[in-house]
């Protein structure tokens, strides 16, 4: 039984969504709505499984004094003083937005600059990987490099400066080559998700019930 | 060709819209001469009886911007004759209204035009009701295409269950794990495996989750440490049972701890920060980025590459494929992912499925270029005044385009 | 030979280092460079300005902090345009660390055409000419949701007050009362959007997307499923030409610009490192 009932809600659910795509009238119509809302909701709570995991794995962490602690204490302090500062924020001005805040002070000057740095950090990995990566060892990179190169320089404004024609380069390899291949994989991953998910609705596929 | 398709199969399956019959049961204000005329209300097709569409043609004032023309009072009542109060405003230039009522209640309908001329009103128009329909008609091509798509697909598995040999070509990531594994545990080095940002609805993430269970059966095997850090934390709780199932098969339960499947933040640069500090700081031999990746794909394959571990990606976001090409030794494209599970498992049902999508695959191929050869000499032809191959060409793409 | 084999392995730090130099260096020049409007940000920008003085535009923050150079200024220059055109704005996000940002972006545009404002008519005020109706989990559900009834999902705006007492939200019901979508993009979301809401309820959409995200969106452009699209740093600077209001967009694009010549030469020096080693080998 520990898999029959998740199998059968799994496919009356599957079944149910895929119907009501097809048929407004009540009870279904309305059937879609609620489940959606459902959904919103219990995804609300999964955020406690996770709190959960987070402070446990990292008080273990501490308790056995395992390589890193240290890390796991700046974890732990970092989401009581974020949870605390939420609070505090929303019992005094009823607005978690409201700038100027506890709440938007770390908001503001931790999580912002911490984010931005970050993602900043992809542009200093990209320039190391191309240069690694893009070698014209074959007529294939050799292809790849020289496309490369024009839309890189037609996708800024110094690329119009050097040769007034790149951007326009640039917008037929974007539109044309580049749109054809991706729609290949698109349409490969998009049938490949159709398979994938009558696999799991008719119960072949249950690697996610373990 | 496509209305008269949908008509026909809105007659069949749908309840009659009902169309408000146009005559005013109540005697007409009076109208200035310039308001827009032809109001019409009648019942919102292809929905669960809960709205009316309104339409006129747009005034001869209406020009302009809100200061000459403000725009359409909507007025609705009960009965012919009223009271009608305002239940929607239709800003300058718009020439239609959906109201929202109540399924089965009769309605009746006035527009009232608000210029700095003065106001104006149009006749009643009523009764009318808001009816659901059993099948969105507009949906039909869809309905199609997904009932073809199902059909070659199951039917494929059945021949499949009948004992049809079928054939799987080489996918090198998949058959690279035993390797990756095998290296870690020689180096006594753990084994890192990342979902990416992809929630347990994904269907790349259930694919990833297959592959998880052959990582964390072969670590089990080897006695390998496998850590698995999450962004989500139902995919956390999906893949503690996975590898927790994985170790117990081979009689290794007490290997699994479950605080290396652990939850990191749902923030995306968190958690590659999260991800490169235990790769810096645990150097795992073996690194699989298997599932739906954003930006921060990169950080953390090329932080896996500067440790010099062994690295197997795959993912279906097409925009990081060159990412993980350029710094992983194996990449899983697109597909590849998804089919994953039936490759690792090679069970009959599961590789007739792939089979099934192979055969839409080409079908696919075939019509494409057959539309793209009627749509060419389509317009070939129109140039020479015979425009029958670009009108059909035309009523098939109109019937793919839904709204 | 010592020379071409230091080429073809140049340390990454010192990349990283004339990385830095590239972006910090025009910055603190404050050095400009013409910008042409490509297509799809003109369309972008056409399908704002098309649309009936005071039409309804729902403006979703799909993107964060990481993101917010890229993508704050396409918001504050749609926000202008909106504004100018007397449009309504309805604000929602399906990042929840990105609704600080929607709010500052806000903000920062009211409070700029409120102090500019003549009269009482001119200036903008929540409830009225703007809401901000923040953010609920699940935001696949929550797009398809939305076709059908905001209350379903929104009974109150962010800050708890009940829809209905927002004058500019009490005709608004599900999709056939937003006009337009500007979905400002870092993710997945903008995909969703045009998949869930544009091609199920036929919502009209314009994407406003980072660097990354933005090659998914062109064949959506392609195949007119999106009204216009505003990628990148360049998209964010091409708008704000449009604006004729210059931002930080616009004064990315030296740096941007300088960025992508040091990567090319990087490459081409790593291909001529490569080339003479290989030559030597054989």
């Amino acid at each position: 039984m520990k898999k029959e009932i998740p199998l059968a809600i799994t496919f009356l659910t599957g079944v149910i969504i895929v119907v009501t795509f097809f048929i407004p009238h009540q009870p279904l119509g309305g059937m879609q709505q609620r489940l959606l809302i459902w959904y919103s909701i219990v995804l609300g709570f999964t955020l406690l499984l996770g709190v959960d995991s987070l402070l446990r794995s990292n008080l273990q962490k501490i308790m056995r004094r395992a390589p890193g602690w240290p890390y796991a204490v700046v974890v732990v302090a970092g989401f009581l003083a974020t949870l605390a500062a939420g609070i505090h924020t929303w019992a005094t001005t009823k607005d978690l937005l409201s700038l100027g805040s506890s709440f938007m002070y770390i908001y503001t000057y931790m999580i912002v600059p911490l984010q931005a740095t970050m993602f900043a950090l992809l542009a200093f990995f990209i320039a190391s990987a191309a240069y690694r990566a893009f070698r014209a060892r074959t007529l294939e990179a050799t292809l790849l490099l020289v496309t490369a190169a024009i839309v890189m320089l037609g996708r800024v404004p110094v690329g119009a400066e050097i040769w007034d024609k790149l951007p326009g380069l640039q917008d037929w390899i974007m539109e044309i080559p580049q749109m054809a291949a991706k729609r290949g994989i698109f349409i490969g991953v998009a049938l490949g998700t159709i398979a994938m998910s009558l696999r799991v609705i008719l119960g072949l596929e249950r690697t996610y019930l373990s | 060709m496509s209305h008269i398709f949908i008509a026909l199969v809105t007659l069949a399956l749908a309840a009659a819209p009902v169309r408000a019959a146009g005559a005013p049961a109540a005697p007409a204000p009076a109208a200035p001469a310039f308001f827009a005329a032809g109001l019409t209300a009648a019942d919102a097709p292809n929905d669960e009886g809960r709205a009316i569409d309104l339409s006129w043609t747009k005034a001869p004032g209406d020009t302009g911007g809100a200061a000459v023309f403000r725009g359409y009072q909507i007025l609705r009542a009960e009965q012919a004759e009223g009271p009608f109060a305002e239940v929607g405003f239709a800003i300058g230039g718009k020439t239609s209204f959906r109201d929202n009522v109540a399924e089965g209640a009769v309605h009746y309908y006035r527009v009232r035009q608000l210029s700095a001329a003065g106001a104006a009103e149009s006749e009643t128009v009523g009764p009318v009701r808001a009816a659901a329909q059993w099948f969105d008609a507009s949906r039909l091509n869809v309905l199609i295409v997904t009932v073809l798509l199902a059909f070659l697909l199951i039917w494929y598995i059945e021949r499949a269950k009948k004992g049809e040999e079928l054939f799987i070509r080489k996918i090198q990531g998949l058959d690279a794990i035993d390797e990756a594994v095998g290296r870690s545990t020689e180096l006594g080095k753990p084994i890192l495996y990342s979902f990416g940002l992809g929630e347990i609805r994904d269907i790349v993430t259930v694919a990833s989750l297959a592959i998880l269970r052959q990582v964390a059966t072969k670590c089990a095997q080897h006695g390998t440490e496998l850590l698995v850090p999450n962004w989500d934390p139902l995919v956390m709780a999906a893949a503690q049972e996975t590898v927790q199932q994985a170790y117990s098969e081979p009689g290794r339960p007490d290997l699994y701890k479950e605080g290396n499947v652990s939850f990191l933040t749902t923030d995306q640069f968190g958690y590659a920060a999260g991800v490169d500090g235990m790769m810096l700081r645990q150097k795992p031999g073996a690194v699989f980025l298997l599932g739906y990746f954003y930006a921060e794909a990169l950080l953390m394959s090329e932080t896996g590459h500067s440790i010099g571990a062994i690295q197997i990606a795959g993912t279906t976001a097409i925009t990081q494929l060159p990412f993980f090409i350029a710094s992983c030794d194996y990449t899983l494209i697109g597909e590849e992912m998804l089919a994953a599970s039936c490759y690792l498992k090679r069970d009959p049902q599961m590789l007739g499925s792939l089979k099934g999508e192979d055969f839409v695959k080409a079908a696919l191929i075939i019509g494409f270029a057959a539309l793209a050869v009627t749509g060419t000499v389509g317009v070939v032809l129109s140039r020479g005044g015979h425009g029958g191959l670009a009108s059909v060409f035309q009523a098939i793409k109109d019937w793919f385009v839904t709204a | 030979m010592k020379f071409f084999e230091k080429l073809a392995s140049i340390d990454r730090r010192i990349i990283y280092l004339l990385l830095a130099l590239a972006v910090v260096v025009p910055i603190l020049l404050k050095l400009v460079l013409p910008i042409t409007v490509s297509e799809p940000v003109k369309s972008a920008y056409a399908a704002i300005d098309g649309l009936s003085d005071g039409s309804v535009v729902m403006v979703s923050i799909d993107y964060d902090a990481s993101s917010a150079p890229e993508v704050q200024p396409m918001l504050l220059s749609v926000l202008r345009h909106c504004f100018a055109k007397k449009h309504k704005v309805v604000m929602l996000g399906q990042w929840p660390l990105g609704l600080p940002f929607g709010e500052i972006g806000m903000t920062t545009v009211v409070d700029e055409i409120n102090r500019a404002a003549q009269s009482p008519a001119d200036s903008i005020r929540y409830g009225a000419n703007y809401v901000n109706l923040g953010y609920r989990p699940g935001y696949r559900a929550l797009m398809v949701g939305l076709g059908r009834e905001f209350r379903d999902f929104f009974a109150t705006d962010y800050r708890s007050a009940p829809v209905d007492s927002l004058p500019l939200m009490r005709p608004i019901h599900n999709y056939n009362d937003i006009d337009l979508l500007v979905g400002l993009e870092a993710g997945q979301a903008g995909d969703e959007w045009i998949q869930y809401a544009g091609a199920r309820y036929g919502l009209q959409i314009v994407i406003g997307a980072t660097g990354v995200v933005a090659p998914d969106m062109f064949h959506y452009m392609q195949a007119r499923q999106i009204k216009g699209l505003i990628g990148g740093l360049q998209g964010a600077a091409e708008y704000e030409t449009l604006m004729q209001h210059p931002g930080t967009g616009t004064a990315g694009m030296v740096p941007q610009s300088w960025a992508h010549l040091l990567l090319l030469a990087f490459i081409v020096l790593g291909n001529v490192g490569y080339f003479v080693m290989r030559r030597k080998k054989a």
